[in-house]
């Protein structure tokens, strides 16, 4: 093999290798030429027969898209039929054809730039539409002008409609026009010929996660069609099987009740029912209309949305990251007693701050607390308590023991796009950093991660599901938000719940820090938002610092600076039904924004007489109506939207 | 007064037309005119804006081959490196299409598609790489050629862009088989890749069938996708959809056609991609066999006057660049009318010169300019 080339090969052997070259190209040639007669020639009735036939067409039907449901019934997202006006891909002078179609039905500049994009966008589909949601009389003028226009179609279209409008819309998602990325997609999963025919997918929320149920399979129909390629009768029928039904786990009332309490406020809040897992209402402020992306949103409305400061696309419930603040205290101490660093009635001494590494960590109140135990700590949220028993624990007992809680981890919700947060480390620190000297741990900073500053950032998914896992003694459940999938023949296939892990907290340790944040709601920092409540709750509030008040400017008047708001809490105590984490963006102290939310949420979960479902106590439920203000009241109301 | 005039012009028109060879001018008009008659049934309203690519095309043309052929070798290496470079950056910054990343943006209206600058930058890489050693051809300088060969080859593969990367290879295998690779080598391959073919074409309807449901090695999709290659009835609204649409113009249009602008197929909407990929099936349906005929006999007179070029070229690499230009040609057409016939599988290779669209046009005349330029070099020596 060390002879590549022959060596007597000079002009001559140039010549047997053209020589070879042309034998190929003849052997080429005589190859194409003899499967040409075959199918030309030989073949050549058959295949005549079969164009003939070919006025019989194969045609994809398809299936109808699957209804979205909450928990009571309540109609999420369904499907309506309205007229399309289309014009083919084949035409090539479309300015002319949009031209002379105006003269017959209205087509607004909006239209013309919408049907521009999808020409780009879509270059698979046969063909675009140039107005959608014709009226009876549009579609009457243009059937008597048709034979003007080969190439355009009114087509019967099944279009989504969400008829909360922006209620819950980061949960249901939406659907929107198949992109060609999405159909490298498609073909790769081997679902091609399933999607022929097809022109939305589920982009976001629970329209894009369950796309698979929601679909359906299309089915084929056999149609005569005449030489202008138009279907005149149709011959054979494969149906389509529709898209199964979700029902989820969300009380939509219940998410009314809460995104009402935010009002104009930016934030989000999980609840969960934490002995299922099941996610009874994910809010993620500001929302936005889904209905708008359905037929292609135009540029000035998505502009307004994705250039927006306040980020209404973002969901901010499970992915964005925020530092937990004193809502970690409940988890800081079970580490503390796990560890066997501090016990229950051990007490420090609070002077008002603590001394470390040369540096003065500051307790919110000045001159301190006096002599502090755990249930004190927790209670009036002793930020000195925490420093010390941060210390005490170092930072690798702090990143180990946390992650039972879900901390700094995938909650493995069913919805797409959740984020991780951090749960920080030195072994964190060496990943996220580039240079030596940021890759070290500083024991400094171990302080700051004890009342939950610091590097710490978890989402409100994580928050509600650890605030979850406490209620439920320790049982962390999946979170999901699906309830059942229910097929078109009625069959329902309930989502069971899942446990992920039992804490390795003793149950005595979770009982005593119950204890502690139940009474945080009767005589603690919750006090004041769940004065006068028929039940008792556990609860614990949170300031996440936005800007670091060491060395830097803090601009007073300059709103977003202000402190995030937090509040975990779960009702009723004695057996929950309910945990949520709520978070108020810029809300300043927890205990005046976020919790006066958390307890509209729980009262109306709670007490709140519905026809489906019993209040927990009738006779108290009036006097609850002046406290919980923002709340409707009546659920009945609840199906304006658009 | 007149006859002054009448030097004058005359002596322009031979400027003009001195860089250009008359018999591949004349397979090119024909060619470009059979191409207008089937555009104008294919898609009627894409004629006009073919033509302007027609023009553009033989501008391009007549530049190329009016630059002597051993300055076109030199410039190889550059349009070499360049496309690579490119290649490189478009798989960090490159606008992606249709789920593939092919073309570079500069500005907001140019496009540049490095891919296609590597059908002909390879060629004249690899022809310029053997003539530089030529005399001292060693093991090495083969298998530096096969590097330089496979590179840019895996580049626009993982774009993905089958089709473009076939071609590619292509050029350059033909470079290297024309520099002397030793039939030892070349025999294996052939014989390998005849088999392997054969086994599939006979054993398929087995091998796809309820007994090999689990092919080692390969998930569920990836099975049935070569599968479908094969067998493109197994999934008729999908892929295969092409292919049975097509064979059926082809077969439906008999001896002499249906007629032109009567074929049944092509106006009836059932034939997918009818003025790109598929437009043989327009002539096939229409002209006949007949019509086949004509064509591939433009084709084999574009391909043997190519090679003949190749023949009498003075330099080695004049000779390498006229053959592979060439035998690329033959790669485009085969491909294509195997592809659309229903014997190869479906990778999206145009019909040269036939098929609508500018760029590969002008790839195409670039490489009739080579030829042209090259044949110049022999007359003027």
């Amino acid at each position: 093999m060390n002879n590549f080339s022959e060596p007597d090969e000079k002009a001559g052997g140039f010549f047997l290798r053209l020589l070879a070259a042309a034998v190929f190209v003849f052997a080429g040639c005589i190859l194409l030429t003899s499967r040409l007669y075959i199918l030309q020639v030989k073949h050549h009735e058959r295949y005549h027969t079969l164009a003939e036939d070919n006025r019989i067409s194969l045609l994809p039907v398809v299936p109808q898209r699957g209804n979205i449901v909450d928990r009571n019934g309540a109609v999420l997202a369904r499907n309506f039929v309205a007229y399309t006006l289309e014009i083919s891909s084949n035409i090539v002078n479309v300015e002319k054809t949009i031209g002379e179609l105006a003269r017959f039905i209205a087509i607004e500049p909006r239209d013309r730039r919408r049907f521009q994009k999808f020409r780009a966008e879509n270059r698979r589909l046969g063909s675009a539409p140039i107005r959608t949601r014709l009226s009876d009389e549009e579609v009457a003028r243009f059937i008597g002008q048709r034979y003007r226009f080969p190439g355009v179609e009114v087509q019967a279209r099944l279009f989504r409609d969400y008829p909360n409008g922006s209620l819950a819309s980061h949960l249901i998602g939406y659907i929107s026009r198949i992109n060609d990325k999405e159909v490298e997609q498609i073909e790769e999963s081997g679902d091609a010929s399933n999607y022929r025919g097809s022109e939305h997918i589920g982009k976001l929320g629970m329209e894009a996660a369950y796309e698979v149920d929601l679909h359906g399979t299309t089915g084929k129909e056999y149609v005569e069609v005449n030489a202008d390629g138009r279907a005149v009768r149709r011959l054979k029928n494969e149906p389509a099987t529709p898209g199964n039904d979700i029902e989820l786990s969300i009380d939509i009332e219940l998410q009314k009740v809460a995104e009402t309490a935010f009002g104009e406020r930016r934030g989000a809040m999980v609840a969960i029912d934490p002995t299922s897992g099941e996610v009874l209402a994910l809010v993620s402020m500001p929302t936005f209309d889904p209905n708008l992306f359905v037929d292609g949103i135009s540029t000035p409305d998505w502009r307004a949305l994705n250039e927006s400061i306040d980020k209404p696309l973002l969901n901010r419930a499970i992915y964005s990251a925020y530092p937990p603040g004193s809502t970690f205290k409940p988890f800081m101490a079970m580490a503390g007693l796990t560890f066997g660093k501090r016990k229950w009635e051990q007490k420090i001494s609070d002077p008002g701050f603590f001394w470390f590494g040369g540096h003065q960590f500051m307790d919110d109140k000045k001159g301190g607390h006096g002599a502090v135990d755990m249930y004190k700590s927790l209670v009036v949220s002793c930020n000195t308590y925490y420093y010390m028993l941060a210390a005490d624990l170092q930072i690798e007992r702090i990143s180990s023991f946390m992650p039972q809680f879900g901390f700094g981890a995938l909650s493995g919700i069913d919805l797409p796009g959740e984020a991780k947060g951090v749960l920080p480390s030195p072994e964190w620190k060496r990943k996220r950093f580039k240079t030596r000297e940021q890759q070290k741990w500083y024991a400094g900073e171990t302080i700051s991660i004890g009342i939950g500053q610091g590097y710490n950032a978890y989402t409100p998914l994580q928050m509600a599901q650890a605030m979850a896992t406490l209620a439920n003694d320790g049982k962390r459940m999946r979170p999901h938000v699906l309830k059942a999938v229910v097929d078109n023949q009625g069959q329902r296939l309930e989502f069971p719940p899942e446990l992920v892990t039992e804490v390795d907290v003793k149950p005595e340790y979770i009982k005593l820090v119950r204890q502690a944040v139940e009474d945080v709601t009767r005589f603690g920092t919750g006090a004041r938002a769940f004065a006068g409540a028929p039940y008792r709750a556990g609860g614990k509030t949170g300031t996440a610092q936005v800007y670091s008040l060491k060395g830097g400017k803090y601009d007073k008047s300059n709103e977003r600076m202000r402190d995030h708001s937090w509040f975990i809490a779960y009702a009723p105590a004695e057996a929950p039904k309910i945990a949520l984490a709520v978070l108020v963006e810029n809300g300043g102290f927890g205990a005046v924004s976020a919790a006066p939310i958390a307890r509209q949420v729980i009262d109306f979960y709670l007490l709140e007489k519905r026809a489906d479902k019993p209040a927990l106590e009738d006779a108290d439920a009036e006097d609850e109506g002046q406290e919980g203000a923002g709340h409707s009241g009546h659920s009945h109301d609840a199906e304006a939207g658009e | 007064m007149s006859s002054r005039h009448r030097f004058r012009f005359a002596r322009l028109l031979e400027a003009v037309l001195r860089p250009l060879d008359p018999a591949l001018l004349l397979i090119l008009a024909g060619l470009l005119g059979y191409a207008v008659v089937i555009m104008s049934s294919a898609s009627p309203d894409r004629v006009s804006s073919q033509l302007m690519h027609i023009g553009l095309a033989v501008i391009l043309m007549w530049i190329v081959a009016s630059i002597p052929a051993q300055r076109l070798l030199s410039l190889g290496p550059t349009l070499y490196v360049a496309g690579t470079v490119l290649l490189v950056l478009v798989h960090l910054f490159g606008a992606s299409a249709k789920g593939a990343q092919r073309w570079l943006e500069i500005g907001p209206t140019i496009r540049i598609q490095p891919s296609e600058v590597m059908k002909i930058a390879m060629p004249m890489a690899l022809a310029w790489f053997f003539q530089k050693r030529e005399g001292y051809m060693g093991v090495g300088a083969f298998l530096l050629s096969a590097v330089l060969l496979a590179v840019p080859v895996a580049l626009i593969a993982k774009q993905p862009d089958l089709g473009t990367a076939v071609l590619v290879a292509a050029a350059g295998i033909y470079v290297i088989f024309f520099a002397g690779l030793s039939w030892k080598l070349i025999l294996p391959v052939l014989v390998v890749g005849a088999v392997a073919i054969g086994a599939f074409a006979f054993f398929g309807d087995e091998l796809c069938g309820e007994t090999y449901q689990n092919w080692p090695g390969l998930k569920d999709y990836q099975r049935d996708r070569i599968c479908t290659l094969f067998d493109p009835t197994r999934d008729p609204l999908g892929k295969g959809f092409h292919i049975i649409q097509s064979t059926i113009a082809i077969g439906s249009g008999g001896l002499t056609g249906r007629g032109w602008m009567l074929g049944t197929q092509t106006h009836g909407g059932f034939l997918p991609e009818r003025h790109t990929d598929f437009i043989f099936a327009v002539l096939a349906e229409e002209l006949g066999l007949v019509g086949v005929l004509l064509l591939l006999a433009l084709y084999l007179a574009l391909l043997m006057r190519g090679l003949l070029i190749a023949v009498v070229a003075p330099a080695l690499g004049t000779k390498l660049l006229a053959g592979s230009v060439t035998m690329i040609f033959f790669t485009y057409l085969f491909v294509n009318i195997g592809m659309v016939s229903g014997i190869l599988p479906v990778v999206g290779v145009p019909l040269p010169f036939i098929s609508y669209g500018g760029t590969a046009l002008v790839t195409l005349c670039v490489g009739i300019g080579i030829l042209m330029s090259v044949r110049r070099s022999w007359r003027e020596r």
